[in-house]
Protein backbone atom coordinates (compact mmCIF):
# COMPACT_ATOMS: atom_id res chain seq x y z
CA UNK A 1 0.00 0.00 0.00
CA UNK A 2 1.58 3.56 -0.81
CA UNK A 3 2.55 5.73 1.22
CA UNK A 4 -0.20 8.73 2.24
CA UNK A 5 1.61 11.93 1.05
CA UNK A 6 1.33 14.75 2.78
CA UNK A 7 0.47 17.89 0.55
CA UNK A 8 2.93 19.76 -0.27
CA UNK A 9 4.78 22.93 1.64
CA UNK A 10 3.12 25.80 0.53
CA UNK A 11 5.88 28.12 -0.71
CA UNK A 12 4.26 30.92 1.67
CA UNK A 13 7.49 32.71 0.65
CA UNK A 14 6.16 33.15 -3.08
CA UNK A 15 2.82 33.89 -2.14
CA UNK A 16 3.93 37.14 -0.22
CA UNK A 17 6.15 37.73 -3.29
CA UNK A 18 2.97 37.07 -5.60
CA UNK A 19 0.89 39.21 -3.44
CA UNK A 20 3.11 42.08 -3.32
CA UNK A 21 3.50 41.82 -6.92
CA UNK A 22 -0.66 41.46 -7.71
CA UNK A 23 -0.41 45.00 -5.96
CA UNK A 24 -4.83 45.87 -6.30
CA UNK A 25 -6.06 44.22 -9.25
CA UNK A 26 -8.42 42.41 -6.77
CA UNK A 27 -8.77 43.82 -3.48
CA UNK A 28 -11.26 41.48 -1.99
CA UNK A 29 -9.26 38.49 -3.50
CA UNK A 30 -5.82 40.28 -1.43
CA UNK A 31 -7.49 40.36 1.66
CA UNK A 32 -8.27 36.97 1.45
CA UNK A 33 -5.16 36.07 0.40
CA UNK A 34 -3.28 38.06 3.59
CA UNK A 35 -5.81 36.01 6.00
CA UNK A 36 -5.10 32.64 4.67
CA UNK A 37 -1.04 33.35 4.43
CA UNK A 38 -1.43 34.36 7.75
CA UNK A 39 -3.54 31.24 9.23
CA UNK A 40 -1.46 28.73 6.73
CA UNK A 41 1.55 29.73 9.21
CA UNK A 42 0.59 29.66 12.46
CA UNK A 43 -1.43 26.30 11.51
CA UNK A 44 1.93 25.13 10.61
CA UNK A 45 3.16 26.03 13.85
CA UNK A 46 0.42 24.67 15.93
CA UNK A 47 0.77 21.52 14.05
CA UNK A 48 4.46 21.23 15.00
CA UNK A 49 3.38 21.34 18.43
CA UNK A 50 1.27 18.31 17.87
CA UNK A 51 -2.05 19.77 17.83
CA UNK A 52 -4.97 20.32 15.41
CA UNK A 53 -5.42 23.81 14.25
CA UNK A 54 -8.39 25.09 15.07
CA UNK A 55 -11.41 25.99 12.64
CA UNK A 56 -13.03 28.10 15.35
CA UNK A 57 -13.33 32.12 14.80
CA UNK A 58 -12.62 34.88 17.15
CA UNK A 59 -13.92 38.12 16.57
CA UNK A 60 -14.84 37.08 13.54
CA UNK A 61 -11.57 35.25 12.24
CA UNK A 62 -9.97 31.96 12.40
CA UNK A 63 -6.58 33.83 12.38
CA UNK A 64 -7.24 35.38 15.76
CA UNK A 65 -8.34 31.94 17.16
CA UNK A 66 -5.54 30.28 15.47
CA UNK A 67 -3.28 32.72 17.31
CA UNK A 68 -4.83 32.26 20.87
CA UNK A 69 -4.84 28.44 19.96
CA UNK A 70 -1.11 29.12 19.26
CA UNK A 71 -0.44 30.76 22.71
CA UNK A 72 -1.85 28.66 24.76
CA UNK A 73 0.82 27.42 27.49
CA UNK A 74 3.47 29.59 25.29
CA UNK A 75 3.13 33.11 26.53
CA UNK A 76 5.82 34.20 23.94
CA UNK A 77 4.17 33.41 21.02
CA UNK A 78 1.40 36.41 21.77
CA UNK A 79 4.84 38.33 20.38
CA UNK A 80 2.83 37.94 17.15
CA UNK A 81 -0.42 39.36 18.40
CA UNK A 82 -0.39 42.63 17.27
CA UNK A 83 1.49 41.22 13.54
CA UNK A 84 -1.92 39.25 13.48
CA UNK A 85 -4.08 42.35 14.01
CA UNK A 86 -2.94 44.80 12.34
CA UNK A 87 -2.85 41.83 9.10
CA UNK A 88 -6.89 41.32 9.81
CA UNK A 89 -6.71 45.44 9.86
CA UNK A 90 -5.44 45.40 6.26
CA UNK A 91 -7.50 42.99 5.18
CA UNK A 92 -10.46 44.97 6.50
CA UNK A 93 -9.43 48.09 4.79
CA UNK A 94 -9.14 46.09 1.47
CA UNK A 95 -12.67 45.10 2.16
CA UNK A 96 -14.16 48.23 3.30
CA UNK A 97 -12.10 50.81 0.82
CA UNK A 98 -11.88 48.56 -2.55
CA UNK A 99 -11.27 51.70 -4.45
CA UNK A 100 -9.06 53.90 -1.85
CA UNK A 101 -5.98 55.20 -3.44
CA UNK A 102 -3.92 53.82 -1.09
CA UNK A 103 -4.73 50.54 -1.83
CA UNK A 104 -1.91 49.00 -3.33
CA UNK A 105 0.06 50.06 -0.58
CA UNK A 106 -2.06 48.63 2.22
CA UNK A 107 -1.92 44.94 0.24
CA UNK A 108 2.00 45.71 0.16
CA UNK A 109 2.07 46.69 3.99
CA UNK A 110 -0.04 43.84 4.39
CA UNK A 111 2.29 41.08 2.79
CA UNK A 112 5.31 42.76 4.60
CA UNK A 113 3.09 42.13 8.00
CA UNK A 114 2.61 38.97 7.05
CA UNK A 115 6.52 37.86 6.01
CA UNK A 116 6.95 38.80 9.65
CA UNK A 117 4.74 36.74 10.95
CA UNK A 118 6.04 34.08 8.53
CA UNK A 119 9.83 34.85 10.03
CA UNK A 120 8.75 35.41 13.47
CA UNK A 121 7.35 31.53 13.17
CA UNK A 122 10.71 30.10 11.43
CA UNK A 123 12.27 31.42 14.58
CA UNK A 124 10.39 30.02 17.20
CA UNK A 125 10.25 26.76 15.56
CA UNK A 126 14.38 26.82 15.25
CA UNK A 127 14.42 27.59 18.69
CA UNK A 128 12.09 24.81 20.16
CA UNK A 129 13.40 22.90 17.73
CA UNK A 130 10.67 21.87 15.70
CA UNK A 131 12.09 22.66 12.01
CA UNK A 132 14.10 25.33 10.17
CA UNK A 133 10.86 26.93 8.89
CA UNK A 134 7.17 26.65 9.10
CA UNK A 135 6.90 24.58 5.92
CA UNK A 136 9.25 22.01 7.21
CA UNK A 137 8.13 21.28 10.42
CA UNK A 138 9.79 18.63 11.97
CA UNK A 139 6.99 16.23 13.13
CA UNK A 140 5.59 17.10 9.34
CA UNK A 141 8.80 15.85 7.80
CA UNK A 142 9.42 13.06 10.26
CA UNK A 143 6.26 11.75 9.74
CA UNK A 144 6.78 12.35 6.08
CA UNK A 145 9.90 10.29 6.04
CA UNK A 146 8.41 7.69 8.07
CA UNK A 147 6.09 7.18 5.50
CA UNK A 148 3.14 8.16 7.09
CA UNK B 1 0.58 65.91 34.60
CA UNK B 2 2.17 63.76 37.51
CA UNK B 3 4.34 66.02 39.62
CA UNK B 4 5.32 62.84 41.72
CA UNK B 5 7.53 62.16 38.64
CA UNK B 6 9.84 65.34 38.48
CA UNK B 7 12.32 63.83 40.24
CA UNK B 8 12.82 59.88 40.32
CA UNK B 9 15.02 56.78 41.06
CA UNK B 10 16.79 56.29 37.92
CA UNK B 11 17.64 52.52 36.70
CA UNK B 12 19.70 52.93 33.79
CA UNK B 13 20.52 48.86 33.80
CA UNK B 14 23.61 47.29 32.21
CA UNK B 15 22.81 47.77 28.72
CA UNK B 16 22.61 51.54 29.04
CA UNK B 17 26.18 50.88 30.73
CA UNK B 18 27.23 49.77 26.93
CA UNK B 19 25.96 49.22 23.56
CA UNK B 20 23.17 51.60 24.69
CA UNK B 21 24.98 54.44 26.27
CA UNK B 22 23.65 56.86 23.48
CA UNK B 23 20.48 56.43 25.20
CA UNK B 24 22.10 57.37 28.69
CA UNK B 25 23.48 59.93 27.72
CA UNK B 26 20.50 61.50 25.66
CA UNK B 27 17.98 59.95 28.47
CA UNK B 28 19.83 61.97 31.69
CA UNK B 29 20.08 65.31 29.03
CA UNK B 30 16.57 65.50 27.88
CA UNK B 31 15.96 65.07 31.59
CA UNK B 32 18.28 68.04 32.53
CA UNK B 33 16.64 70.29 30.02
CA UNK B 34 13.26 69.58 31.02
CA UNK B 35 13.85 70.67 34.33
CA UNK B 36 13.00 66.50 35.47
CA UNK B 37 15.68 65.31 38.14
CA UNK B 38 16.86 61.53 38.22
CA UNK B 39 18.73 59.99 41.31
CA UNK B 40 20.60 56.98 40.04
CA UNK B 41 19.69 53.87 42.33
CA UNK B 42 22.48 52.92 44.79
CA UNK B 43 24.87 49.87 43.65
CA UNK B 44 22.07 48.84 41.56
CA UNK B 45 22.44 45.38 40.10
CA UNK B 46 21.45 43.44 36.57
CA UNK B 47 17.71 43.02 36.51
CA UNK B 48 18.68 39.19 34.55
CA UNK B 49 18.03 40.51 31.17
CA UNK B 50 15.95 37.45 28.86
CA UNK B 51 18.61 34.99 30.30
CA UNK B 52 18.28 34.43 34.25
CA UNK B 53 14.41 33.60 34.04
CA UNK B 54 15.42 30.56 31.55
CA UNK B 55 17.28 29.00 34.62
CA UNK B 56 15.19 30.57 37.90
CA UNK B 57 12.51 32.41 37.00
CA UNK B 58 12.14 33.25 40.74
CA UNK B 59 15.69 34.30 40.73
CA UNK B 60 15.02 36.84 38.37
CA UNK B 61 12.34 38.15 40.58
CA UNK B 62 14.30 38.68 43.31
CA UNK B 63 17.14 40.80 40.98
CA UNK B 64 14.65 42.85 40.28
CA UNK B 65 13.04 43.30 43.61
CA UNK B 66 16.55 44.09 45.08
CA UNK B 67 16.62 46.92 42.37
CA UNK B 68 13.47 48.38 44.25
CA UNK B 69 14.08 47.89 47.64
CA UNK B 70 17.05 49.82 47.25
CA UNK B 71 14.93 52.62 45.59
CA UNK B 72 12.76 52.62 48.41
CA UNK B 73 15.59 52.66 50.67
CA UNK B 74 16.75 55.80 48.72
CA UNK B 75 13.22 56.97 49.87
CA UNK B 76 11.69 56.69 46.01
CA UNK B 77 8.26 55.98 45.26
CA UNK B 78 8.96 55.85 41.96
CA UNK B 79 11.70 54.48 39.86
CA UNK B 80 12.21 54.88 36.00
CA UNK B 81 13.89 52.52 33.55
CA UNK B 82 14.45 53.59 29.99
CA UNK B 83 15.43 49.74 29.08
CA UNK B 84 12.12 47.90 27.93
CA UNK B 85 14.01 44.55 29.42
CA UNK B 86 14.44 46.30 32.89
CA UNK B 87 11.00 48.14 32.90
CA UNK B 88 9.36 44.34 32.27
CA UNK B 89 11.09 42.69 34.41
CA UNK B 90 10.55 45.64 37.25
CA UNK B 91 7.04 45.34 36.77
CA UNK B 92 6.88 41.67 36.70
CA UNK B 93 8.97 41.53 39.47
CA UNK B 94 5.76 44.02 40.97
CA UNK B 95 3.50 41.56 39.61
CA UNK B 96 5.23 38.11 41.22
CA UNK B 97 5.11 39.34 44.68
CA UNK B 98 1.91 40.53 44.38
CA UNK B 99 0.62 37.37 43.25
CA UNK B 100 2.77 34.52 43.69
CA UNK B 101 3.81 33.35 47.46
CA UNK B 102 6.35 31.11 45.87
CA UNK B 103 8.05 33.90 44.21
CA UNK B 104 7.37 35.95 48.15
CA UNK B 105 9.24 33.27 50.09
CA UNK B 106 12.10 32.97 47.27
CA UNK B 107 12.55 37.06 47.86
CA UNK B 108 12.60 36.93 51.52
CA UNK B 109 14.91 34.21 51.68
CA UNK B 110 17.33 35.63 49.14
CA UNK B 111 17.12 39.38 50.58
CA UNK B 112 17.57 37.67 54.36
CA UNK B 113 21.03 35.71 52.64
CA UNK B 114 22.16 39.20 51.22
CA UNK B 115 21.13 41.35 54.56
CA UNK B 116 19.04 43.69 53.52
CA UNK B 117 15.05 44.19 53.94
CA UNK B 118 12.65 42.01 51.41
CA UNK B 119 10.97 44.06 48.93
CA UNK B 120 7.02 43.98 49.57
CA UNK B 121 4.86 45.01 46.43
CA UNK B 122 3.21 47.98 46.04
CA UNK B 123 5.79 50.12 47.66
CA UNK B 124 7.84 51.54 44.16
CA UNK B 125 6.08 52.24 40.72
CA UNK B 126 8.03 51.66 37.74
CA UNK B 127 8.00 53.52 34.77
CA UNK B 128 9.80 53.83 31.64
CA UNK B 129 11.36 57.10 30.34
CA UNK B 130 8.19 57.50 27.95
CA UNK B 131 5.90 57.78 30.90
CA UNK B 132 8.38 59.97 33.46
CA UNK B 133 8.20 62.80 29.81
CA UNK B 134 5.03 62.13 28.77
CA UNK B 135 2.89 62.31 31.97
CA UNK B 136 5.60 65.03 33.67
CA UNK B 137 5.83 67.19 30.32
CA UNK B 138 3.50 66.06 28.54
CA UNK B 139 2.76 67.40 24.48
CA UNK B 140 1.66 70.65 25.22
CA UNK B 141 4.57 71.12 27.75
CA UNK B 142 6.95 69.56 25.34
CA UNK B 143 5.46 72.01 22.54
CA UNK B 144 6.30 75.38 24.52
CA UNK B 145 9.73 73.82 25.35
CA UNK B 146 11.04 73.32 21.05
CA UNK B 147 13.93 75.19 19.89
CA UNK B 148 14.68 73.16 16.47
CA UNK B 149 11.34 71.87 15.44
CA UNK B 150 11.64 68.38 13.58
CA UNK B 151 9.18 69.65 11.19
CA UNK B 152 8.71 67.72 8.14
CA UNK B 153 11.21 64.49 9.51
CA UNK B 154 8.86 61.20 8.97
CA UNK B 155 9.31 58.67 11.74
CA UNK B 156 8.61 55.18 12.34
CA UNK B 157 8.08 54.51 16.01
CA UNK B 158 8.92 51.36 17.22
CA UNK B 159 8.68 49.77 20.43
CA UNK B 160 9.70 46.48 20.47
CA UNK B 161 7.85 43.74 22.08
CA UNK B 162 8.09 44.17 25.54
CA UNK B 163 6.71 47.53 26.27
CA UNK B 164 3.50 46.37 26.32
CA UNK B 165 3.55 42.51 26.79
CA UNK B 166 2.28 40.44 29.15
CA UNK B 167 -0.50 42.77 29.40
CA UNK B 168 -1.13 41.75 32.88
CA UNK B 169 1.59 43.19 34.57
CA UNK B 170 1.08 46.42 33.24
CA UNK B 171 -2.45 47.57 34.58
CA UNK B 172 -2.15 50.94 34.34
CA UNK B 173 -2.08 50.50 30.50
CA UNK B 174 -5.49 49.94 28.49
CA UNK B 175 -7.36 52.48 31.00
CA UNK B 176 -8.85 54.95 27.80
CA UNK B 177 -7.92 58.31 27.32
CA UNK B 178 -4.30 59.58 28.47
CA UNK B 179 -3.29 56.15 29.05
CA UNK B 180 -0.74 53.78 27.05
CA UNK B 181 -2.36 51.33 24.65
CA UNK B 182 -0.87 47.78 24.53
CA UNK B 183 -2.37 47.13 21.26
CA UNK B 184 -1.46 50.17 19.67
CA UNK B 185 1.08 51.76 21.69
CA UNK B 186 1.70 55.89 20.95
CA UNK B 187 3.19 57.56 23.56
CA UNK B 188 6.72 58.15 21.34
CA UNK B 189 4.10 58.97 18.96
CA UNK B 190 2.87 61.68 20.69
CA UNK B 191 5.79 62.82 22.60
CA UNK B 192 7.76 62.80 18.87
CA UNK B 193 4.48 64.47 17.15
CA UNK B 194 4.30 67.65 19.66
CA UNK B 195 7.99 67.99 18.51
CA UNK B 196 7.85 68.64 15.45
CA UNK B 197 8.23 64.99 13.74
CA UNK B 198 5.64 63.39 11.00
CA UNK B 199 4.99 60.07 12.46
CA UNK B 200 4.13 57.65 9.67
CA UNK B 201 1.45 54.49 10.35
CA UNK B 202 3.70 51.83 11.22
CA UNK B 203 2.25 48.53 11.55
CA UNK B 204 5.27 46.88 13.19
CA UNK B 205 5.63 49.11 15.71
CA UNK B 206 5.34 46.35 18.40
CA UNK B 207 6.58 43.58 16.39
CA UNK B 208 9.67 41.20 17.43
CA UNK B 209 13.11 41.90 16.23
CA UNK B 210 14.42 38.72 16.92
CA UNK B 211 16.74 40.11 20.38
CA UNK B 212 16.09 37.30 21.71
CA UNK B 213 18.15 35.31 19.56
CA UNK B 214 20.39 37.34 18.19
CA UNK B 215 22.95 35.05 18.65
CA UNK B 216 21.87 31.40 18.36
CA UNK B 217 20.10 32.69 15.21
CA UNK B 218 21.89 35.73 13.54
CA UNK B 219 19.87 34.84 10.23
CA UNK B 220 16.16 34.55 11.17
CA UNK B 221 17.20 38.09 13.44
CA UNK B 222 18.96 39.66 10.19
CA UNK B 223 15.94 38.59 8.41
CA UNK B 224 13.24 40.23 10.97
CA UNK B 225 15.02 43.01 10.91
CA UNK B 226 15.66 43.88 7.29
CA UNK B 227 11.36 43.43 7.03
CA UNK B 228 11.37 46.03 9.56
CA UNK B 229 13.56 48.51 8.02
CA UNK B 230 11.82 47.71 4.80
CA UNK B 231 8.63 48.21 6.31
CA UNK B 232 9.46 51.53 7.89
CA UNK B 233 10.44 52.71 4.52
CA UNK B 234 7.56 51.61 2.20
CA UNK B 235 5.63 53.87 4.92
CA UNK B 236 7.65 56.51 3.96
CA UNK B 237 9.72 56.79 7.49
CA UNK B 238 13.02 58.54 6.81
CA UNK B 239 14.42 57.21 10.63
CA UNK B 240 13.04 54.84 12.89
CA UNK B 241 12.52 56.21 16.66
CA UNK B 242 13.42 53.73 18.99
CA UNK B 243 13.24 53.10 22.70
CA UNK B 244 14.93 50.23 23.95
CA UNK B 245 18.44 49.65 23.32
CA UNK B 246 18.28 46.07 22.85
CA UNK B 247 15.91 47.24 19.85
CA UNK B 248 17.66 49.84 19.09
CA UNK B 249 21.32 47.63 18.38
CA UNK B 250 19.38 44.75 17.01
CA UNK B 251 18.04 47.28 14.51
CA UNK B 252 21.83 48.64 13.52
CA UNK B 253 23.65 45.83 13.82
CA UNK B 254 21.15 43.92 11.49
CA UNK B 255 20.74 46.62 8.97
CA UNK B 256 24.76 46.48 8.74
CA UNK B 257 24.56 42.38 8.05
CA UNK B 258 21.68 42.69 5.91
CA UNK B 259 23.32 44.50 3.72
CA UNK B 260 26.81 42.59 3.49
CA UNK B 261 25.04 38.87 4.24
CA UNK B 262 22.14 39.45 2.12
CA UNK B 263 23.28 41.98 0.18
CA UNK B 264 20.16 43.90 0.83
CA UNK B 265 20.40 47.89 1.37
CA UNK B 266 18.09 49.92 3.33
CA UNK B 267 18.80 53.81 4.14
CA UNK B 268 16.31 54.37 7.13
CA UNK B 269 17.90 56.15 9.99
CA UNK B 270 17.72 54.76 13.35
CA UNK B 271 18.08 57.23 16.93
CA UNK B 272 16.56 57.22 19.72
CA UNK B 273 13.61 58.99 20.58
CA UNK B 274 15.74 60.89 22.91
CA UNK B 275 18.32 61.71 21.07
CA UNK B 276 15.47 63.13 18.51
CA UNK B 277 14.13 65.35 21.67
CA UNK B 278 17.22 66.50 22.88
CA UNK B 279 18.18 67.75 19.26
CA UNK B 280 14.60 69.42 19.32
CA UNK B 281 15.15 71.14 22.56
CA UNK B 282 17.93 72.56 21.15
CA UNK B 283 20.59 69.73 22.34
CA UNK B 284 23.61 69.00 20.21
CA UNK B 285 24.07 66.07 18.80
CA UNK B 286 26.95 65.28 20.75
CA UNK B 287 25.21 65.90 23.81
CA UNK B 288 22.47 63.29 22.83
CA UNK B 289 25.04 60.88 21.81
CA UNK B 290 24.43 60.52 17.86
CA UNK B 291 28.27 60.10 17.77
CA UNK B 292 28.08 56.66 19.40
CA UNK B 293 25.04 55.18 17.09
CA UNK B 294 25.95 52.88 14.70
CA UNK B 295 23.54 54.32 12.22
CA UNK B 296 25.22 57.42 10.84
CA UNK B 297 22.19 60.11 10.45
CA UNK B 298 24.38 62.63 10.44
CA UNK B 299 23.94 63.93 6.12
CA UNK B 300 20.13 63.48 7.34
CA UNK B 301 20.51 65.75 10.46
CA UNK B 302 22.40 68.39 8.94
CA UNK B 303 20.12 68.67 5.66
CA UNK B 304 17.14 69.09 8.40
CA UNK B 305 19.99 70.88 10.72
CA UNK B 306 19.25 69.76 13.43
CA UNK B 307 21.25 69.18 16.56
Amino acid sequence: MAAAQLPEPVPIEERIEALMAQGVADAERSAAELLAIGEVVIERFVLARGLVPTEATHEGFRLLALQRQGAAGEPSFNACRESCRELVYHANLLRLEPWHPEAGRRVRLGAMIARHLMLFIDGKLEIAGLGEFCCAARPLRAAEAAGA
Amino acid sequence: MTESYRRVAYYPGCALEGTGHAYDRSTRAVGKALGLELVELDNWNCCGAMEVKNVDPKLQTYLSARNLAIAEKMGFSTVMAPCNGCYHNLKKAEYDLANDPGSTAVNERLSAKAGHAAYRSGKVATIHALDWIKQTIGEEGLKVRVKNSLAGLRIANYYGCMYTRPRHIFPEKDKGTGSESTAKPHFMDDLLAAAGAECVEYPLKTACCGGAHTLSDSDTSTKLVLNLLTTAEACGAEVIATECPTCHTGLEMHQVRAEKVLGKKTSVKILYFTQLLGMALGLSRRRVGVQENLSDASALLTARRLG
